[in-house]
């Protein structure tokens, strides 16, 4: 790794298309083309596409794969058993503390494909590979992979017209395969921001080549991690590193429903059992504010008292006001508890609300 | 971008002078790295503002930056407009996008701010 940063397949893309670029996890990613908000809109009412591919992707097979993963992962692969149909999870230490938040796509009778955070691609790997049997086979792909997410009411339009016409998508958390422009893809039918859309995997040879195909449809367009970060704060979806680490059971980050109480042979399982039975003591909530934007590490108080500090924090341009997340005690933590976040000089009051903070998207429309 | 009456400041800041009355927002190289403002907070009328010292905050989805009074004195008008149309200080940096007006105790501050070239010269230097 250079002193730049590391580069995605992507990056004379980023940069032939005026992007600003910024360092993430050590690698060269861009935080904005258009502006935050612009793109954000993009995404909420047309589509958008965001160069993913610093994640990380693992290919684990053989007999033994799933066993091994059952171990590995609180969430429980049964789930999954279906060919194709993919599975949200965290990883755990014994202590119950979270590795990394991962995307577990069955992509074959005895395989699986892990996506992984960047910022934990070599954690993750060293964790996993030392945790399964040398019977089965691990292969790190992500040097090879390129990772482009298609997200937005218009996105599976988009990707349908060069799929071609008896393409058929696959299902919600699912993944399936493609032929874009004779470009062998993997499209899996998740993302990271609320609305429908997918994530395309292909080899970083041809990235460019997908990229490019795809902004050549003028409602598309080129989305930064900036945007990426306000679209899934305003679900309220968790952002490993601000909303959980390592010092974060599943519990108290209120991801209980990713450890199925009847699975119990997994890393961590005794630790997160006895904070499921006990209660957490704190709470991952969902707060608003009226003026100010507040930023991660902002004291939150209550009557004055510092009881948290802002997990994530941003300005939501849907809503056109602050949103927030926090560890605060859990007496705390229901739906209207007036509470308040310092913001520099100001103190201004926050209100508990229950994450999503968008309610309607065009995933919600169809879940609906 | 740099329009040749105003005068600017190393904090990016631009003025211009009317009389002993300064007009005072942020340049076009500050709103572009700020990108999109959401929010700007300002002193109210009667505030006295003192040279190189914060007067307000301008903030966007990413980031957050202080305002440096380029010149010293007494708020006279605030731009309230802004509480509803902050992206005026996006699309109209040296317009719309005004902040306050300071009448100014004393009128050779400007003196040492800088005029547009040697402002352009400034930021080619910094980049």
């Amino acid at each position: 790794m250079g002193e730049e940063g590391r580069r995605t397949p992507l990056y004379d893309e980023h940069l032939a298309l005026g992007a600003r670029m910024v360092d993430f996890a050590g690698w060269q990613m861009p935080v904005q083309y258009a502006g935050i908000i612009e793109e954000h809109t993009a995404v909420r009412t047309a589509a958008g596409i965001f160069d993913v591919s610093h994640m990380g992707e693992f290919r684990i097979f053989g007999p033994e794969a799933k066993a091994a993963l059952q171990h590995v992962f609180t969430n429980d692969l049964d789930r999954i058993d279906e060919l194709g149909s993919a599975l949200y999870t965290v990883m755990c230490d014994e202590d119950g503390g979270i590795i990394d938040d991962l995307i577990v796509y069955h992509t074959g009778d005895i395989e699986y494909l892990i996506v992984a955070n960047a910022s934990n691609r070599e954690t993750d790997w060293a964790w996993i590979t030392s945790h399964i049997s040398e019977s089965v086979e691990a292969v790190d792909e992500s040097d090879r992979t390129a990772l482009i997410a298609v997200q937005g009411p218009e996105a599976l339009r988009i990707v349908g017209e060069l799929a071609g016409g008896s393409w058929v998508p696959p299902v919600r958390f699912a993944i399936g395969e493609a032929t874009l422009d004779a470009i062998p893809v993997l499209v899996g039918r998740t993302g990271y921001t609320g609305e429908d859309g997918v994530e395309v995997f292909c080899h970083v040879s041809q990235a460019a080549a997908v990229w490019r195909m795809l902004l050549s449809f003028p409602e598309i367009a080129p989305c930064g991690l900036g945007a990426r970060d306000t679209l899934r704060l305003e679900m309220g979806y968790p952002l490993y590193g601000s909303d959980m680490d390592r010092d974060t059971d599943p519990m108290t980050a209120g991801l209980g429903w990713v450890v199925p109480k009847a699975k119990a042979d997994f890393i961590g399982a005794e630790v997160i059992a006895a904070v499921r039975k006990a209660g957490p003591s704190r709470k991952l909530i969902g707060m608003t504010v009226a003026e100010g934007v507040p930023r991660h590490g902002y004291p939150v108080l209550h009557g004055g008292v510092e009881v948290g500090k802002v997990a994530s924090g941003t300005f939501s341009p849907t809503l056109g006001h602050g949103i927030a997340t926090a560890y605060v005690p859990v007496e705390l933590a229901a739906a209207e508890t007036r509470l308040e976040i310092g913001i520099r000089r100001k103190v201004v009051p926050a209100v508990v609300v229950k994450p999503p903070f968008v309610k309607t998207t065009s995933l919600s429309a169809q879940k609906s | 971008m740099y329009p040749k009456d105003l005068k600017y400041d190393r904090e990016h800041e631009w003025v211009r002078l009317d009389g002993d009355i300064a007009t005072i927002g942020i340049s076009d190289f500050a709103q572009d790295q700020l990108g999109e403002v959401v929010y700007v907070d300002l002193p109210s009328v009667g505030d006295i503002v003192i040279v190189g010292e914060s007067f307000g905050e301008v903030e966007s989805v990413k980031s957050v930056s202080e305002l440096f009074a380029p010149v010293g004195g007494e708020v006279v008008e605030v731009n309230n407009e802004l509480d509803d149309t902050p992206e005026a200080v996006n699309d109209d940096s040296y317009g719309d996008g005004w902040m306050v007006k300071v009448k100014v105790d004393d009128v050779s501050d400007v003196d040492a701010l800088m005029d547009s070239v040697d402002y352009e010269a400034f930021l080619a230097e910094e980049a």
